[in-house]
């Protein structure tokens, strides 16, 4: 179970013991918490005596995760999202381009 | 028997599935039950021969098999001084790309049974079995021209799939630009096979690498011209980037196994890209500036596939774009491994970088693999594809969100499943070429990781929302084959000195090792 890599080796076994040492420690720590913790009307939220938004409501999108992280690369997405034209004349046009490149730097310099 | 078998399994491989895609509308007119036993049937022996001629080649080396010669084992018939034959030629390579590509249409297969319904099904599995024929065809053949036509098999019947499920023209779509760029692809390939052909006489690999790496003086001007137009068409349908955008498009609208499948499908086209490179051509090329295309090319894919994959909306869109960046890990090390085989010698840190590729070719497919399955799963039962409209899936969808979770912690590369595995290799083994690889390499995976994190909680996690309180259960069949993945990633993760050294490590010699397949083929000459 010990895989040799260039600088060391990778062994799972001795990742699955220190995850299972670690989690033990974690449940005891866990085990030995507040024990007057109960279910049901304790769970509901409080807000300030606000009635409760629907489920739908308070829901957070998988567009809205990360919006921070997107808004301050905005520059860097206006243009790979153009980039990204979906229209296939583009395309092939990228393809045609890298080929060029290909061209350019394999052939050029034993020509030249 | 079993010696007759294996005497004929390259064949027996291609011609199984083959015969049988064009049995199974017949029998689909009598029965549906019994066209899926046998379709099923047709995948399980290709298996199972796959899984006995790659024994046999790992053990006892190349196995060439010749088409229409008195002796099926003689590349060279006849007493012809050239291999002028259609021939199969299976090294550890082939091999452990066929391994991949029928474990997939099995799973695939076993999921499409589940997942596919209404009319026009009997045609699904014909395209589905000839997409097989098309991916075990690529990774066989020992002829450039018969790589071009195996090309197009798996490209026409791939592109029919992605448009089996027409939903507001979208899959037609995605389907035309498919068709177009493998076909322009296919074309180059066909043009870079003519010239050789012009140059050398010649379309058998073996004896085409054998004239290029013998010539004295360097590369004729056709030659590497044809090199050009073969390295940019296998890019092309590997899905790097920045010739990645038709991927998503794709995979976004073809049906859950068929996005796995052509996972597969891409990983076959990057199998042709590494054979054209290091087979047939070899030395005879600049391995620094090769190699170091092959790295900026990597290096984008990786960059340009997670940034993009973060702002996606549409789930298997995103995935698509996930699945770029993982084939920029792959040229990223294959890159590293070829720029380090200066003089035909391998250092040892060129070696694991290219261990690291290989094993990476089936941990994404695999990774990916099962989350386009889970994806499919998803769009199955909620018919919807974006994540602003999921959510709480957890509670109805569990089996499957747990499947989700391995897929996710195997596509970040987080320890101890499979992709950590072929990570760490790739890691350690470019930062010896550059730190800064290493780096962007390690923060791509992070990258990954909150990306897949994203997908969880928008669509597992949070309230159960009210449009999606009573989907109904998640097909046996569907989470059997999530379930066969998963499992599969497990034992890789846990065992992957196993697979490394019986599998990986034989396919990275015959990678390296090109003049055992020439002289495999020619003799010598």
């Amino acid at each position: 179970m010990t895989l040799d890599t260039f600088g060391g080796y990778w062994s799972p076994l001795v990742w699955l013991l220190a995850f299972i040492v670690t989690f033990l420690i974690g449940y005891i720590i866990w085990g030995l918490g507040e024990k007057r913790h109960k279910t049901g009307e304790q769970l509901k939220p409080f807000i300030s005596g606000l009635a409760e938004p629907s489920k739908k409501d308070v829901h957070i999108q998988g567009g809205n995760v990360y919006w921070g992280f997107t808004e301050s690369l905005k520059e860097y997405y206006k243009y790979a999202t153009k980039m990204h034209t979906g229209i296939l004349n583009d395309y092939i046009l990228w393809f045609i381009g890298i080929a060029a490149i290909f061209f350019l730097v394999i052939i050029l310099p034993g020509v030249l | 028997m079993i010696d007759t078998l294996l005497t004929h399994a390259p064949i027996l491989i291609i011609a199984a599935p083959l015969l049988t895609a064009f049995i199974l509308p017949l029998i689909d007119k009598v029965s549906t039950k019994g066209r899926n036993i046998l379709a099923l049937c047709a995948v399980v022996f290709t298996l199972i021969l796959v899984v006995m001629l790659a024994q046999d080649v790992i053990e006892n080396g190349i196995r060439i098999y010749t088409l229409g010669g008195e002796n099926a084992h003689m590349a060279l018939p006849s007493g012809y001084h050239v291999p002028v034959r259609i021939t199969l030629v299976v090294d550890a390579l082939s091999a452990f790309m066929v391994i991949i590509s029928s474990l997939i249409s099995f799973v695939g297969l076993l999921y499409s049974f589940a997942h596919v319904k209404g009319e026009g099904t009997g045609k699904f599995y014909t395209l589905f079995l000839l997409m097989l024929v098309g991916m075990l065809g690529m990774e066989m053949t020992g002829d450039l021209f018969n790589l071009f036509v195996f090309l197009e098999i798996l490209s026409i019947s791939s592109a029919a799939l992605v448009a089996f499920y027409i939903r507001k023209g979208q899959p037609i779509e995605a389907s035309i630009k498919f068709i177009i760029i493998s076909s322009l692809a296919a074309l180059f390939v066909l043009f870079a096979t003519g010239l050789l052909y012009g140059e050398y006489n010649l379309l058998n690999m073996g004896a085409l690498a054998s004239e290029i790496n013998s010539q004295t003086g360097g590369l004729t001007l056709v030659s590497q011209f044809a090199f050009i137009l073969l390295l940019a068409s296998f890019s092309l349908k590997a899905g790097s980037a920045p010739m990645h955008m038709w991927l998503p498009d794709t995979y976004g609208e073809a049906p859950g196994a068929i996005s796995m499948f052509l996972v597969a499908g891409t990983q076959a086209s990057l199998y042709a890209l590494l054979r054209v490179i290091f087979t047939i051509y070899n030395t005879a090329l600049d391995t620094s500036i090769i190699g170091g295309l092959l790295i900026i090319l990597g290096l984008v894919s990786i960059f340009i596939g997670v940034t993009m994959a973060l702002i996606q909306i549409d789930l298997k869109r995103l995935i698509g774009y996930a699945a770029v960046a993982e084939v920029g890990y792959i040229l990223l090390a294959v890159g590293v491994g070829f720029f380090e085989l200066a003089q035909g010698e391998l250092s040892e840190y060129g070696l694991k970088a290219l261990q690291g590729g290989i094993f990476h070719i089936f941990n994404d497919v695999l990774d990916i693999g099962l989350l386009f399955l889970v994806a499919g799963a998803i769009i199955y039962l909620t018919k919807e594809t974006n994540l602003n409209k999921l959510g709480g899936l957890a509670r109805s969808m569990k089996y499957s969100s747990f499947f989700f979770l391995i897929g996710l912690v195997a596509v970040a590369g987080l320890p101890p499943l499979n992709g950590f595995a072929s990570k760490i290799l790739i890691y350690e083994a470019i930062y010896k070429v550059s730190p800064l690889l290493s780096i962007i390499a390690i923060l791509a995976s992070i990258f990954m990781l909150a990306i897949f994190v994203k997908i969880f909680y928008s669509v597992f996690m949070g309230p159960q929302l009210p449009s999606l309180s009573n989907i109904p259960k998640t097909p046996l069949l569907m989470l059997t084959s999530m379930a066969i993945l998963s499992g599969i990633m497990i034992f890789f993760g846990l065992f992957p000195d196993y697979i490394v050294d019986h599998l990986v490590t034989p396919a990275v010699n015959a990678l390296v090792d090109n003049f055992t397949y020439i002289t495999s083929i020619t003799g010598g000459i």
